[in-house]
């Protein structure tokens, strides 16, 4: 059996799937139910300073729906938490106290002076909280007000809070990460000249999930106006994986411990994020969809794939795919595949030879009693039909084997690596030395 | 004292007003909004759909499913409307399991295909809701038609040559409208007078009065006709009853599964409709299964629907039959009857077993089946035919769109050759010859006019 214990930033968990600091974790009715579940660990609602804020009385997420309903995104206009700082301190001490091996870690979000955060830090370690997670992500409400996202898109407000922070706790420091950027490595960057312990991203994306066209107002819509939410869910997760990849393989930040966020829905999103370098992952969205007890598939199916694949700890996976992440200009253009379709498995709906012929390269035949055929001389191998192919494993991408010939191009497949780096088009090309 | 199933003889009233309610309401009932989210969402939107070619009337299903996922429910009725104006009735009672269902690729994939006719239902009972029927009619033409038969073939010729600006008058024999619609589909598959109402919805075009009693061949003749329109179409459907060519076809309580079928249409209230408590159903086709199955849910004790040849050559769908055991007709194969028995009233009938590959009788093999009521459903046949048109297998043979042997006169429907005898293939032939007669007409108009 594999083992799932993960140390992230010096806390254990027993797994490493954690909930985010978002409204499941918001107070310690919900965090002892996620604990009795089996989450590995919480990352508590975001903290912030007394008077309390407020929320609004209607509608807080909006919905991206796919086939059957299925909820693939959803975004929020919550704000942080709306209950008295001594209520949340004294639940997060019970729970922590309660529940010892689980990691407790507590979002934070003050005024952006040193006062502010100073001030605060002393009474969460006072709970016996394992850590603190600043939160400069949300791109709603507290941004507007300078807080969120608006410290989290300029290095170096991140920087300096960082660093107040680290000065004045014990406590590990992890800096969440806002999306709403241009270049996550900045902010990236930024967080560990401060001297935080990780970097946990992405929070949620400015978004408009839908438009009312009755009232003719965003959605969520509260009497008859909206604003823009943080998106989150399955549909964020490649923006996710993205940033995360771009952190663990940038030289200047990798190695820095990444808590992996970002529409984490099933064991394998988890194990995705792991792969890009992650050292955990941090969920919301898939709980406030179907409950806590989700985790159970999460811990089981990573626990059989790890074995399956004789990874003995989590952080055996941890950046395995990172070195496999490169820049467009690397990638091998002497690879060639051709679409392969399995007739056997073909149902015959024909959205493959729809796609093809309609918006791409005219490669697929559709042969009478619904036969679909590549036709190779056609085939680019852009994977296209296997996207829009409903059943999977129907339609894969065979590489060709070298010195064979591509009939598209009439050239023989070359055995050797060749990138654009030294391609004849390409006017920036260097060429060895002649 | 009531009657109840096992009461001898032939009497109404075994079973109690509930039981009738429940055993004639909706056979599908309709979708209700979610449902119909849920059930459009499994649609592929394939490429030159094959449930498209497998719809006589080739409606765009999948566009119009597409349309309810998107809620518009009235567009998709639109789209059904567009290829089959009885796109309501054909929701109800076409058999989809070997038509777009059969051909639906999640039949292929899973089993399962993605619920095309309650959708249509859904689509197009939401269209209907929302006012009378959509179409303009084109400003008149002049020309007139004629049209034979007020069954589906005839309403769909009509309403399209009336959208084209024809005017048109449709006769028919029956004192409604309607033909099989009204008169020769199970009680339970269009409840709540739906053919009426549909019909009445199709006449808001404009342009089509509709004459009912009178009969081509009594009332008036074809020569008549040709005289005073400028085209006919006959739709005139299958109105001769097969004869079974046994003894004792004349004992009481010996009927043609029609009739039986067209009663229990007409009966405002099922509890008056007598059936036997042993009843024998002799046949193998959809009306044998409409006969069988309604005589149980009127309360029959026992129903056994007796085919000459093997299973596999019914003609009534499999689907049909599962639900002819579902409700607990008992089906039995590969006996012929020989003779009904009976002094004044029929008691039984005497089978002979067939040879299954023949069908030819074995007459040393002879097993008699009690029987206090008798139905034929043996198939039926052309009613007299006009004379100057072509007969071939019993029907009328058109050429193209329908195109008799008589220039101005077009067939379609089950009187006329070629299609299966299904209600959706009726329509496309109206609406086939509509178009043909139209463009004939109206290219002979441009000559004229030159």
């Amino acid at each position: 059996m594999a083992d799932l214990t993960t140390e992230f930033v010096g806390i254990r968990s027993p797994n490493p799937f954690w909930l985010a600091s978002a409204p499941p974790t918001d107070k310690e009715y919900n965090v002892r139910r996620a604990f009795a579940a089996g989450w590995g660990g919480v990352v508590w609602k975001t903290l912030g300073l007394d008077p309390h804020c407020v929320n609004v009385n209607g509608p807080r997420y909006g919905a991206v729906w796919g086939a059957d309903r299925r909820l693939l995104g959803m975004n929020n206009i919550e704000l942080i938490t709306d209950r008295p700082l001594e209520v949340n301190l004294r639940e997060i001490k019970a729970v922590k106290r309660d529940w010892p091996d689980r990691a407790m870690v507590v979002s934070l979000m003050v005024p952006c002076d040193e006062q502010s955060w100073k001030g605060i830090l002393p009474l969460v370690e006072e709970t016996g909280a394992d850590g603190v997670e600043l939160n400069f992500g949300c791109p709603h409400g507290m941004s507007e007000r300078g807080m969120g996202s608006a410290v989290g898109q300029v290095p170096e407000y991140i920087e300096m809070v960082t660093r107040w922070c680290k000065q004045a706790t014990r406590m590990p420091v992890i800096v969440k990460l806002t999306p709403n950027v241009t270049d996550i490595r900045a902010p990236a960057r930024a967080a560990k000249a401060g001297g935080a312990d990780a970097v946990s991203l992405i929070n949620t994306i400015n978004s408009i999930t839908s438009v009312n066209l009755d009232t003719m107002s965003p959605e969520p819509m509260i009497d008859g106006k909206g604003t823009h939410g943080g998106y989150c869910g399955p549909a964020v997760k490649p923006i996710a994986l993205n940033m995360v990849a771009e952190i663990a393989r940038d030289p200047e930040t990798c190695g820095l411990p990444i808590s992996g966020i970002g529409g984490v829905t099933t064991w394998r999103d988890a194990a995705e994020f792991l792969a890009l370098g992650a050292g955990n992952v941090q969920c919301c969205t898939v709980v406030m969809t179907y409950g806590f007890k989700v985790v159970q598939e999460m811990i089981t199916g990573l626990s059989n794939w790890m074995d399956d694949k004789g990874y003995a700890s989590v952080a055996d996976v941890s950046g395995r795919a990172v070195p496999n992440v490169t820049d467009w200009q690397y990638l091998n253009l002497n690879y060639v595949a051709k679409a392969r379709i399995d007739p056997d498995a073909c149902i015959g709906c024909g959205r493959c030879y729809a796609a093809c012929e309609d918006t791409s390269h005219q490669a697929i035949a559709m042969k009478p009693g619904r036969i679909f055929e590549v036709i190779d001389e056609e085939c680019v191998a852009c994977n296209l039909c296997v996207n829009v192919c409903p059943v999977e494993g129907c339609i894969e991408m065979v590489p060709m084997a070298a010195g064979a010939t591509d009939p598209r191009t009439g050239q023989v497949v070359s055995p050797d690596y060749a990138n654009w780096t030294t391609h004849q088009n390409n006017p920036a090309a260097r060429r060895a030395a002649e | 004292m009531a009657h109840t199933s096992q009461t001898p003889g032939v009497v109404s009233g075994r079973l109690q007003a509930e039981d009738y309610a429940r055993n004639f309401c909706d056979l599908h009932p309709p979708l209700d909004p979610h449902a119909a989210l849920v059930a459009a969402d499994r649609c592929y939107f394939c490429h030159d759909a094959p449930c498209i070619a497998a719809c006589p009337t080739e409606i765009d299903i999948p566009l119009f499913i597409r349309q309810i996922q998107t809620g518009m429910p009235r567009a998709a009725g639109r789209t059904i409307l567009d290829a089959n104006i009885l796109g309501g009735m054909c929701a109800r009672v076409c058999p989809t399991e070997t038509l777009c269902e059969g051909a639906c690729v999640r039949q292929t994939a899973e089993a399962k295909p993605v619920e095309i006719g309650r959708l249509q239902r859904n689509a197009t009972d939401a269209l209907m809701a929302a006012g009378p029927q959509p179409y303009a009619r084109a400003a008149s033409t002049g020309f007139r038609v004629a049209v034979v038969g007020a069954g589906p073939a005839g309403l769909a010729c009509a309403h399209r040559l009336a959208l084209h600006g024809h005017d048109v008058a449709v006769f028919d024999a029956r004192p409604k409208p309607g033909g099989l619609n009204e008169y020769g589909i199970a009680a339970y598959k269009t409840p709540d007078g739906f053919a009426q109402a549909e019909l009445a919805w199709l006449l808001g075009i404009g342009g089509i009065t509709m004459h009912t009693g009178v009969q081509m061949g009594r009332d008036l003749s074809l020569a008549e006709l040709r005289e005073d329109h400028d085209a006919v179409f006959l739709g005139l459907g299958l109105t001769g009853v097969n004869a079974l060519r046994a003894e004792g076809d004349a004992l009481a309580h010996v009927h043609d599964a029609v009739d039986f079928i067209a009663d229990l249409r007409q009966a405002g209230d099922k509890r008056r409709i007598p059936v036997g408590r042993r009843v024998v159903v002799i046949g193998g086709g959809m009306t044998a299964v409409d006969a069988a199955v309604q005589a149980k849910l009127l309360g029959a004790e026992r129903v056994t629907m007796v085919y000459r040849r093997t299973r596999d050559r019914m003609g009534a769908s499999q689907h049909e039959l599962l639900h002819a055991a579902s409700k607990g007709v008992q089906v039995m194969t590969g006996a012929a009857p020989v003779r009904l028995l009976g002094d004044r009233v029929v008691k039984g009938v005497e089978f002979a077993a067939t040879d299954p590959a023949s069908g030819a009788v074995r007459p040393d093999d002879h097993f008699v089946l009690p029987a206090d009521q008798v139905f034929k459903a043996i198939g039926q046949r052309l009613g007299p035919a006009p004379g100057g048109l072509e007969i071939a297998g019993g029907k009328i043979t058109v050429t193209g769109p329908g195109r008799s042997a008589l220039p101005d006169v077009w067939a379609g429907g089950d009187c006329a050759l070629g299609g299966a005898d299904l209600t959706v293939t009726a329509v496309a032939e109206g609406r086939d010859a509509a178009e043909d007669i139209h463009a004939r007409l109206t290219g002979a108009g441009r000559i004229a006019a030159e």
